[in-house]
Parts: structure tokens; sequence; C-alpha cells
């Protein structure tokens, strides 16, 4: 399948999805489940995009995912922008966040990269706790306007938005999987010497990587506020959404667009379900645990598996 | 962090107010010494933090982001013993060390037969320390909660004084235990056969080979070392501060800047940076509050990545 009929299913199908929902589900509490696992599904394919085509592991994903929420913030307390244009602004707020990151240690090893997100997602912990303006460490409330401005209720208005954003980042991995850029992300990944030596602009690759990585990420922060109604640093900065995006894919598979959307759905229908029912420390104890069993049980995902099933087979 | 600055901000507080130009000049002198001297203190038990990930990252090439995690253990271990039985927590914590180093051996027993034997070591390695780093912390919240815990023992209130300048015993015994720990590992390293075997593993693991050395067993013992310090130095944490489980996150970035810093391999280069850290966010709480102190020692890592990746010793 080419990219542009790629673009056309997955849109038809994310739409017929949308409508199916909307028309067919009305207990409130589903969308506000499925806006959590549809985010996820962003985060994990944003961080794959960085993480499993060209390598480099960020453990930062709270604080691109944080900076996009308080971008949404201080456009929320200045102007009255819709939505759809504050995630724009989340993103282009990420992305260059994503960009700085990238241009300070991207040019040593793997290791030293995710040792720096842990490190940048402190920093910008810090400064948004010591901002007042967005509310500092008590956190701040933002009041949703009383109507969305399609039909439907504010959580439905934010879960389509959210489905679009699934919709457009899916789109974005699957294109880069299938294109030179994606095969420049992968010549990094697997031999990055091998492939400076080729004539790989790497350091220019991995600075699109991390300038998009980081971008989508901001663009599914930028809602939040408006899904939670209250913000804090230590919501919002939490190490879950790093131990999330990051156990997604590995779960899911890394090598393929279909991995983190597996990973997540998975991850995060299993965490609904448990919060409801169990309770919400312990849904974080089980993504931590299925992380280990499967990086260490099956280091290539769920895809890797049904791969290497596949080709037993046809031996 | 928080609690541990109560003393120097109601100092402070007296500085903003005093308003007489000499009065407030000698009053910042007397603060800034006090600083000085508190941050020459915590320094040197951010050496005891940071000499487990100097053996295990620096020397061995494992990227143990868990660390705090086991510190984190460590402290929970010293104030379970010390709350039930009143044994001094220092104590405790040097007797544990065998279980802590027996717990390290097996740990690196599942990385070597599921990341190291497989040359699968980047990615997949560093999550499986990560997603260790958050069962730990979720398990340890699951048991004892949010709440802060703290050890009894003598020296736990008073302290020394030298003129103006305040020297609580809090900090120097741990300060003092820090030290000779170092001094332990480093006539270790260099006096007997495994302290040198470690050191050639860490130099020239394909040498070490070719002499028909077995470098995963010399590494195992280096990490069952290098977990088996955590264990003092989780029992010092708790003597500095009261402990809740998820703090053990703020010394990651810190453990890392620090054995970055000091060139990865070297004890004295730790050591100089663990000070250099401790002096520094010292100043920054006393001075700018102790919100701030978090993001220096991340701030110094970013930099020193950036600018100079080989520490502040490096060649």
């Amino acid at each position: 399948m080419g990219a542009a009929r790629f673009w056309i299913v997955s849109f038809v199908v994310s739409l017929a999805f949308l409508v199916l929902t909307r028309w067919g589900i009305s207990n409130e509490y589903y969308f506000f489940a499925a806006y959590q696992v549809l985010q996820f599904i962003v985060l994990a394919t944003a961080w794959n995009i960085l993480g499993g085509y060209t390598g480099y592991t960020n453990f930062g994903t709270g604080a691109f995912f944080a900076v996009g929420a308080y971008t949404a913030v201080v456009l929320h307390k200045t102007t009255a922008l819709p939505i759809p244009v504050m995630m724009l602004a989340g993103g282009v707020i990420s992305g260059i966040v994503g960009f700085g990151m990238g241009y300070l240690t991207l040019r040593l090893k793997g290791v030293f990269f995710a040792i720096a997100t842990l490190a940048l997602a402190i920093v910008a912990q810090t400064l948004i706790v010591n901002w007042d303006y967005v509310g500092g460490s008590r956190g701040i409330y933002v009041i949703r306007p009383q109507y969305a401005p399609i039909s439907g209720s504010y959580i439905q208005y934010l879960y389509s938005l959210m489905l679009a954003l699934t919709w457009i980042s899916v789109a974005i991995a699957r294109t880069i999987e299938r294109s030179t850029l994606g095969l420049g992300f992968n010549a990094i990944r697997d031999d990055e010497q091998a492939a400076e030596a080729a004539g790989v602009p790497t350091l220019r690759l991995k600075l699109i990587s991390t300038t998009l990585s980081g971008a989508l990420m901001g663009m599914s922060g930028a809602p939040l506020p408006y899904y939670v109604t209250y913000l804090d640093p230590a919501s919002s900065f939490n190490l879950s959404y790093a131990v999330n995006s990051v156990a997604m894919p590995l779960i899911g598979g890394m090598t393929s667009w279909i991995g983190p959307v597996i990973g997540a759905v998975l991850l995060g229908t299993i965490q609904q379900l448990a919060t409801v029912t169990i309770s919400s420390a312990l849904n974080l104890l089980i993504v931590g645990v299925l992380l280990i069993v499967f990086v260490v049980i099956a280091p290539n995902g769920i895809v890797g598996l049904v791969q290497s099933r596949r080709r037993a087979r046809r031996r | 962090m928080r609690r541990r600055h109560n003393e120097t901000q109601g100092a402070r507080d007296v500085a903003v107010t005093g308003s007489g130009g000499a009065l407030s000049r000698m009053i910042s002198l007397d603060l800034a010494v006090n600083a000085i001297v508190a941050g020459l203190l915590l320094g040197g038990f951010y050496a005891a933090v940071t000499v487990g990930v100097t053996i295990s990252f620096g020397m061995l090439d494992i990227v143990n982001i868990a660390h705090p995690a086991f510190i984190m253990l460590g402290s929970f271990v010293a104030y379970i013993l010390n709350s039930n039985f009143a044994i001094d927590p220092i104590l405790i914590g040097v007797a544990m060390t065998p279980v802590f180093f027996l717990v390290g051996m097996a740990v690196y027993q599942i990385y070597y037969y599921a990341f190291e034997r497989r040359g699968e070591e980047s990615i997949q390695g560093l999550a499986f320390f990560f997603g260790l780093l958050f069962v730990a912390e979720v398990a340890l919240i699951l048991v004892f909660g949010v709440d802060y815990r703290f050890v009894e023992a003598p020296y736990i209130g008073p302290s020394l004084h030298f003129g103006f300048v305040d020297l609580p015993l809090r900090m120097l015994i741990p300060f003092l235990v820090s030290l000779l720990m170092l001094a332990v590992l480093q006539v270790f390293l260099g006096r007997t056969f495994i302290g040198r075997a470690i050191l050639a593993v860490s130099q020239d693991r394909l040498a070490l080979q070719l002499m028909a050395a077995n470098p995963s067993r010399v590494k195992r013992i280096a990490f069952g070392i290098s977990i088996a310090t955590a264990s003092v130095a989780g029992a010092l944490l708790i003597i500095i501060q009261p402990v809740e489980p998820s703090i053990g996150r703020d010394y990651i970035g810190r453990i890392f800047a620090i054995c970055v810093l000091g060139g990865m391999t070297s004890f004295p280069g730790m050591l100089a940076g663990a000070i250099l850290i401790g002096v520094v966010e010292s100043i920054t709480a006393t001075f700018y509050g102790p919100s701030w102190a978090p993001a220096i020692a991340f701030g110094f890592l970013l930099l020193t990545l950036a600018v100079r990746p080989a520490g502040i010793l490096g060649r």
C-alpha cells in the first residue's frame, strides 16, 4: 500500500470508528477512557519514531507532554483560541524543545542521550514549579467552555480531537517507515558510524527525529488541561507517561508502526480496567512487570513473535 | 531535599528581613560559609550514592538506572529494622551488604542471560532497568504508602559549633562513613586480585578474554559490589532526610551527573564531582530557595554532556 492510499484508508477507518462510537455509545465514561487509550497511542507512536526507528531511548516523554499541556494553559489564560490551534502551538513548542535537546546531546553515545532526557524532564518540571503564572507547584484550574464547538458533550469533542491526532501520527509513522527518511533512521539505529561513513547525514536526521517525536508528544499534551480541568506539575510530568511510552512500543514491537498501536491499546485498556476494578497504584505495577517480562522473554515484542512464527511456518 | 533545608530556609528569612547594610552583609557571609560547609557534607554523601553507579556504569558499561531504587530499598530496610529493633541505621546498612551483594549478582545474572549474551544491551537493557526502577518504586508505595519515614539514632539532632559554622552530626556522620567506604573500595580495587580483575574488565574486556579469564564472572561480582554499596547509601540517606518511595527519582539525574562530571571511572574524580554538585545545590537552596535545587544537578549534567563529555578531571 502506498503512502497516499494509507492516509486515505486510515482516515476512512478513523472516521468510521468515530461515527460508530459517537452514535453507538452514550455512556460518557467510555469516551473518558477511550481518550486515555488514544493519547497513549499517540505518545507510543511518537516515542517509537525516535526510539524504534532511530534507536535513541527517550525517558523524558513526560517533559514533552507537559510542555504541550502548559503551552495550552498559557494560551488559555491569554487568548481564546480553539483547542486544535492550541494543539498546534503545543506541538511547535515541544518540537523546539526536542530540537534543542537533540542538538545538545545527540553527538554523544545513545546511553547519554537517554540519561539527558531524564534530566530534561526534571529541569522542565523545576521551571514549571517555580513559574507562578501557570500555577507553580499548587497547580491551576482550567475552566472548560460550557459548550463544545461541535455537537455532543465536551468530552466527546476532546475524544474526537484525540482520534484525529491519533490518525495523523500513525499515518506519519507509517509514511516515515516506508520512506528514504525511515531508511536513514534505521541506518542510524543499526550502525551509526557505518551510516555516517556511507554518507547518511546522521546529525540532521536525528534532529528531524527528535523534533518530530517531541512535537507529536506536545500535541497530545495540549488538550490535557481541558480533559483534567486541574493541572499540576506532579501529575503532568508523571514518570508513568515515560514508562508507558517506553513499555508500549517494546511490548507491541518497535520495528513497525502497528507495534506501538497494539502495545498502547493492550496496555491502555488493561490499565483502564485495572484502575476501575482494582487500584491505580496496581495498574502501574502491571505496566512495569509486563515491561520487564517482555524485554527479557520477547525483546522484539508481539509483532516480533508473530513474525518469527510466520517465518517458522514458511520453512 | 525539601525538609533538609528547613533550617537554612529559616536563616535566609532572617537575612532577608535584616535590612541594615553591614549587618545583612555579615549575615549573608555567615550564610554563605554555612552553605558551603553544608554542601561539602552533602557532596560527601552524594559520593556514597554514586559510587555504585561509577562501578556499574563507569567500569562495567551496565547502565543501571535502577540504582536509586536499590538505595530506596536500603533506606526502607534500615527503617524497618530501626523502628522495630532500634538498631543503629549505619550498622544495619553495613550488615545488609551481603544480602544486597547477592541480589546484585542475581540481577546481573538475569541481565547477562537476557541481554548481554545476545548482544542486545541497548534499548532493551535500558528498558529492563527502567522497568525495575518503576516496579520497585510502585511496590514500595503499595507496601509503605507515600508517608515520609525516618530513623532514630543518637547523632540525629545535635550539631557541633565552630564559631558561626554549624556541623550537624546528621550530615557529618554520613559524610565520614561515605569517605570511609570510598577508601575501602579504592584499596580493594587497587590491591586485591578480584579488584584488579574488575579494573581489567573496565579497561579491556577482549584482552581479558584472550587471557582465558571469564569477564562475566568478574562482572557479576563487581555488579554485586555496586548494589551492596546501595545498602550503605540507603541507610545514610534516611539518616540525612526523611524518605518516601518516589524521592529515589530525584537521585537519578544527580547520580549520573556526578558520574559523568567525574569522568566515569575514577573515584577521586567522582568525589570531586559529588562535592561540586553538593556545594552548588546547597548554595542555590540557601539563596534562591530549595525548589530550585533539583534543577542544578540536571543543568550541570546537560552542560557537561554538551560541552565536556570526558568530565572535569577527564583527559
